[in-house]
């Protein structure tokens, strides 16, 4: 594989040192460059650890060598505790990793999560994720007080709010903007079908500069729905990444289906994995065939490869796939040594 | 009343018209009580809200009403009290992810929408809501226009 000149190889003089932000551009941050110059991009998540430390996260970060263009760090998903997302982006900023900030609207009042977004910037994040969250009833603190002070969009007025305006939302004017790349997600395999597309188009006008969705399994609904937001203009406004999962077994797929909110998944495909004799082969088959499928749809950007506990395989999928044409995202120098303050 | 609340979603368009009947005369009888008793019948008017509302629509109060932007139904009922719905979560058969005994509200919202004259209203971004505005009278407020 070829390495394409610029986007992929530029960085400071330390791996974490910002790049320079080239005019037109909401962050300084790789990820947004490797948009905006057209390039199909493929995004990825990390499972923050149940743990404190800071090695773990270089390790799993690692699978993603190569293959990725961001990473983005879950905040709590799924209403469980993990490491903070803010701490994970902050680790991977130090090697230069492009991490995506996630935050939910679930555990933090506006107070806190201006104050974290500032932080965020701080440390050399430069893209966000707005998310309202799951449930508290969904994880594994279920007596917790649910907080939603902010919702998926007003949160992203709040970022365009800091962005654009350089003030806080009660009007108290910042020193240092942060320039942040906005994203937001959509899932538009789920009720109501129809006012998905005016949901996209809500966070568009809310600011959305990108947007990541919920797993596709569901071509011809995507399909549709992707000529909508081509017709409505939106896929000029906003760089559109479509969600893509790694099934290990019927079993999984069945039990996604059934317990994770929004995750829509055809009968056709539950059948696939119980027919395969080898069903993670199969699964790995089946993301690899939708990746193929969805570079070919209009308006689409990029993947986001969402593949918890299958991690180990993101890369092989996205090489087999062969959605990245012969480009090679962007991977820091080997680590000689650990940052780990846990010995 | 949740069947209430139903009944009003559905019914979107003819409270929409019965709202735009009486919502002027309604915020000048509120207008002249204001100005003569100053804020001495704020409670009870308040309380009248209240019942009204919670009837219909199973209102919470948040003292800033979106009702006429949302499809007739209250956006503060969702779990996640989101004011620019719905969220990802909505289940294949219309019900909230947080209560599976609930519709989402968001759901309502829409489809009561699509029926109202100004339903695309609810394409509008909602800012969060105040919370100082909770337990207060949104009437009181549109009078005053504060
Ligand atoms: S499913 Fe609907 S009512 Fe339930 S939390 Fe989501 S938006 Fe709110």
């Amino acid at each position: 594989m070829s390495k394409v000149e610029g986007i992929t190889t530029r960085q400071g003089l330390n791996p974490g040192d910002p790049l320079p932000q080239p005019p037109g551009h909401k962050s300084h941050g790789r990820f947004e460059q490797v948009l905006r110059a057209g390039h199909f991009a493929i995004t990825t998540e990390i499972a923050p650890p149940d743990s404190a430390d800071p090695d773990e996260i270089l390790k799993r970060a690692h699978l993603f060598d190569g293959v990725v263009d961001a990473i983005n760090a879950t905040d709590g998903s799924g209403a469980h505790c993990h490491m903070s997302s803010l701490a994970v982006c902050a680790i991977l900023t130090r090697i230069g990793y492009s991490p995506v900030i996630q935050v939910s609207c679930r555990d933090r009042n506006r107070i806190a999560i201006q104050g974290d977004i500032l932080g965020a910037a701080a440390l050399g994040v430069t893209n966000l994720l707005c998310l309202t969250g799951d449930d508290v009833s969904a994880g594994d603190h279920p007596e917790a007080k649910p907080v939603f002070d902010l919702d998926s969009v007003s949160l992203l007025q709040t970022v365009r709010t800091l962005r654009d305006e350089k003030q806080f939302l009660s009007g108290r004017v910042l020193d240092t903007a942060p320039n942040l790349f906005m994203g937001a997600s959509i899932n538009p395999f789920v009720p109501p079908l129809e006012n998905r597309i005016d949901q996209l188009a809500k966070k568009i006008d809310a600011g959305a500069d990108f947007i990541q969705s919920q797993y596709c399994f569901d071509i011809d609904l995507l399909t549709s729905f992707m000529a909508r937001a081509v017709d409505m203009g939106l896929t000029e406004r906003c760089y559109i990444l479509i969600g893509v999962g790694v099934l290990a077994s019927a079993r999984t797929a069945r039990w996604l289906r059934e317990n994770v909110p929004g995750v829509h998944i055809p009968d056709a495909i539950i059948d696939r994995l119980d027919g395969a004799t080898d069903p993670k082969q199969e699964g790995r088959n089946i993301c690899v065939e939708l990746m193929q499928q969805i570079k070919e749809i209009n308006g689409i950007s990029g993947i986001h490869v969402m593949a918890y506990r299958q991690e180990k395989y993101v890369a092989d999928v996205v090489k087999r796939s062969g959605v990245l044409g012969g480009r090679q995202p962007w991977a820091p120098e080997q680590m000689k040594t650990s940052i780990g303050i846990v010995s | 009343m949740y069947h209430a609340r139903l009944w009003s979603s559905r019914h979107s368009r003819g409270l929409e018209i019965v709202y735009n009947a009486v919502n002027p005369s309604l915020l000048s009888v509120l207008r002249g009580v204001s100005k003569l008793f100053g804020r001495r019948f704020d409670k009870p008017i308040t309380a009248l809200e209240s019942m009204a509302k919670g009837f219909l629509f199973d209102c919470q109060m948040c003292g800033d009403c979106i009702l006429s932007k949302t499809g007739m139904s209250c956006p503060m009922n969702c779990p996640k009290t989101i004011r620019n719905g719905p969220c990802g979560g909505v289940r294949a058969n219309g019900m909230c992810e947080v209560n599976p005994n609930m519709r989402c509200v968001w759901v309502d919202a829409w489809n009561g929408a699509a029926q109202m004259k100004n339903g695309g209203a609810i394409k509008d971004i909602q800012f969060a809501v105040n919370n100082q505005n909770q337990g207060t009278s949104s009437w009181l407020r549109m009078v005053r226009d504060e």
